[in-house]
């Protein structure tokens, strides 16, 4: 493993989630590096998107789910009984497979988050803010007060993004966030998270090997083992997991011959 | 035996070229079958849509039907009444010697009892259709959901004595004030009625509100009563408002509780606590009496009635217009 100990912002010590009594992923132990773009991918169903929620507790809001391991935020397991879960989601925050704005405006999806969490600061600057940082600001700076809906896919997903970063986190998790948008759109939100990985810690879930290769930085390879069960594979620069994987699954996949 | 050739599958192993002829007639015979197929299909198709399309034309008819009546006799009435006494005079008097002919009373009546129904239902209704759509796990929900949809086929006049047997005494107890009939005890109870419309509607709307939005604010730090109030509620608000102006209407229109529990004296007034009467059940006053048809009298019903008909209409124009300016569209 690449990563130094003191550049993790969240670690996972033999993490498995379980739904009912079957385990989707089972011993997962990985580290995302502050401010780096870290990729997950692996065959449809072997539990990337189960992996990615256990990281801001989203699993919790499926009545069957259960997390067991130790996943540490900044050096505090998340898990741990005082924990308050909507400020792990407030600190972690989470982009969407399919864009799902607000029934609202552009600028009151944007102020959502603030508001709830108690900004008091000047709520124009912030949006303009999070939309110039989710580079969608030219494009909707005359319309604030128009439907998010009335965007198009690939607006409403940046603007997804943007009610993100209105929150300020630390980390943002995107699960397969560019799978709904045609290939322009999909290169623009990659750009963005060059950028934003500048400011932010990135995880993102994605079917895309093409993307993985572009965007990120760290990759890490899951598959499910014979019975089904989610596993870490590999997990390594992405650099070295495209060009040399170690394991053969890996390879496998990656070439396209599997999964 | 099979076998599969350029794509196609022939069974039997028999010489190829009887294969190839016995399948292009199977073919021919295929498309005629579909061709026949196609035709019935065609003609159940047109049989249900003018069958839909005249069960649609026979309520349009009755309803036009309905109203035609209603203006017939009512323009009559107004041939002998004023409609400046109608919509002028406070005393609503027509069975009396001394007659007026005023609606007020009857108006005060049922907005006095339609209105408290509605403060006790909608709070009530809405609160717990947030519980059963937000909180309650689901078996309490499948469990709950039911018993609601018993109380909505209660009979209105179980209803109406049990405000006249159970909720006046309770209430006179704790106030001298009131009277044994009263619009008070009328409206609890028929908020009480109508309560399980309100929450079963909203929560319908509730429930169709994507997951998806919810998880959206959840992932911004937002707790379960800010996903509730801020998120649900509003997506689902065009359902809410159309759950409120059907319980509303549901309210002017009932008849039993308020004929049973609260009184038949007309009076113009806004105290709950005293005998009153609504429109419907002077409808029923009337009805029930031996009022010869083509009096005064009789005429007064229909007025009566067509008056009720307009309070409702202006109702759901009313929400129509609260449902386009206000709703959020999630699809
Ligand atoms: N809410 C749920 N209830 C029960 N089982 C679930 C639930 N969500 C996911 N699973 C199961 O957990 C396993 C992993 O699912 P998950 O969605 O995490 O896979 P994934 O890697 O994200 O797949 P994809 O690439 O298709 O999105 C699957 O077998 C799935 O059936
Ligand atoms: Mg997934």
């Amino acid at each position: 493993m690449v990563t130094t100990e003191k550049n993790l912002i969240i670690e996972t010590k033999n993490v498995s989630v379980f739904y009912g009594d079957t385990p989707a992923v089972s011993g997962i132990s990985l580290g995302i590096e502050r401010e780096k773009i870290t990729a997950l991918i692996g065959p449809s169903g072997c539990g990337k998107t189960t992996l990615l929620r256990s990281f801001n507790r989203m699993n919790d809001l499926i009545p069957i789910a259960r997390t067991s391991g130790e996943i540490l935020f900044e050096g505090h397991n998340i898990y741990a009984e005082n924990v308050d879960p909507t400020e792990i989601r407030y600190r972690i925050g989470m982009v969407f497979q399919r864009p799902n704005p607000f029934p609202k405006s552009i600028y009151d999806n944007i102020a959502f988050g603030p508001r709830i969490n108690g900004f008091s600061g000047n709520m124009d600057e912030l949006v303009e803010k999070s939309l110039i940082g989710a580079a969608l600001w030219d494009e909707v700076k005359d319309r604030l007060r128009t439907s998010g809906l009335e965007l198009s896919g690939g607006q409403q997903q940046r603007l997804c993004i943007a009610r993100t970063l209105a929150v300020e986190p630390t980390v943002i998790l995107m699960d397969e966030p560019c799978s709904a948008l045609d290939p322009i759109a999909t290169l623009a939100i990659e750009e963005l998270m060059r950028d934003l990985s500048k400011q932010y810690s990135i995880v993102i879930v994605t079917h895309n090997m093409q993307q993985a290769a572009r965007v990120s930085d760290y990759t890490a390879f899951i598959t499910q083992d014979e019975r089904r069960i989610g596993e870490l594979v590999e997990y390594d620069d992405t650099r070295q997991i495209f060009t040399n994987p170690t394991d053969e699954r890996t390879e496998a996949y990656i070439t396209g011959r599997f999964g | 035996m099979s076998q599969i050739d350029g794509g196609r599958i022939k069974f039997g192993s028999g010489s190829d070229g009887v294969s190839y002829m016995d399948q292009d007639k199977q073919v021919l015979g295929r498309f005629q079958r579909m061709f026949g197929l196609r035709w019935k299909r065609n003609l159940t198709e047109a049989f249900i849509k003018y069958g839909l399309f005249l069960c649609a034309i026979l309520s349009i008819f009755t309803t036009a039907g309905i109203i035609a009546v209603l203006l017939f006799e009512a323009i009559q009435f107004f041939q002998e009444v004023s409609i400046f006494e109608f919509l002028g005079s406070t005393k609503w008097t027509p069975l009396f010697s001394s007659k007026h002919f005023g609606i007020w009373p009857l108006v005060t009546g049922t907005l006095l009892t339609s209105i408290g129904a509605m403060l006790v239902a909608l709070p009530l209704g809405l609160l717990s259709a947030i519980y059963l759509s937000e909180y309650a796990p689901r078996r309490v929900r499948a469990t709950l959901k039911p018993i609601l949809e018993v109380l909505a086929g209660i009979p209105t006049v179980v209803y109406g004595y049990f405000a006249l047997l159970f909720v006046t005494p309770i209430l006179r107890s704790i106030s001298d004030n009131i009277m044994v009939f009263n619009g008070l005890s009328a409206a609890i109870v028929m908020g009480i009625m109508i309560l399980p419309m309100v929450s079963s509607l909203s929560e319908d709307a509730m429930q169709a509100v994507p997951r998806s939005l919810r998880e959206g604010a959840y992932a911004l730090g937002a707790t379960q009563l800010e996903v509730a109030t801020k998120i649900v509620v509003p997506a689902a608000l065009s359902g809410i408002v159309a759950a409120f102006i059907l319980s509303m209407s549901r309210a002017i229109g009932e008849t039993m509780i308020v004929a049973i529990a609260a009184g038949q004296n007309p009076n113009f007034t806004f105290n709950p606590f005293v005998p009153i009467e609504t429109m419907t059940a002077y409808i029923v006053q009337v009805s029930m009496g031996d009022t010869p048809t083509g009096t005064i009298e009789f005429k007064t019903i229909f007025t009566v009635g067509l008056s009720l008909f307009v309070m409702t209409l202006i109702m759901n124009l009313l929400s129509q217009y609260f449902v386009k300016r206000f709703r959020e569209v999630y699809e």
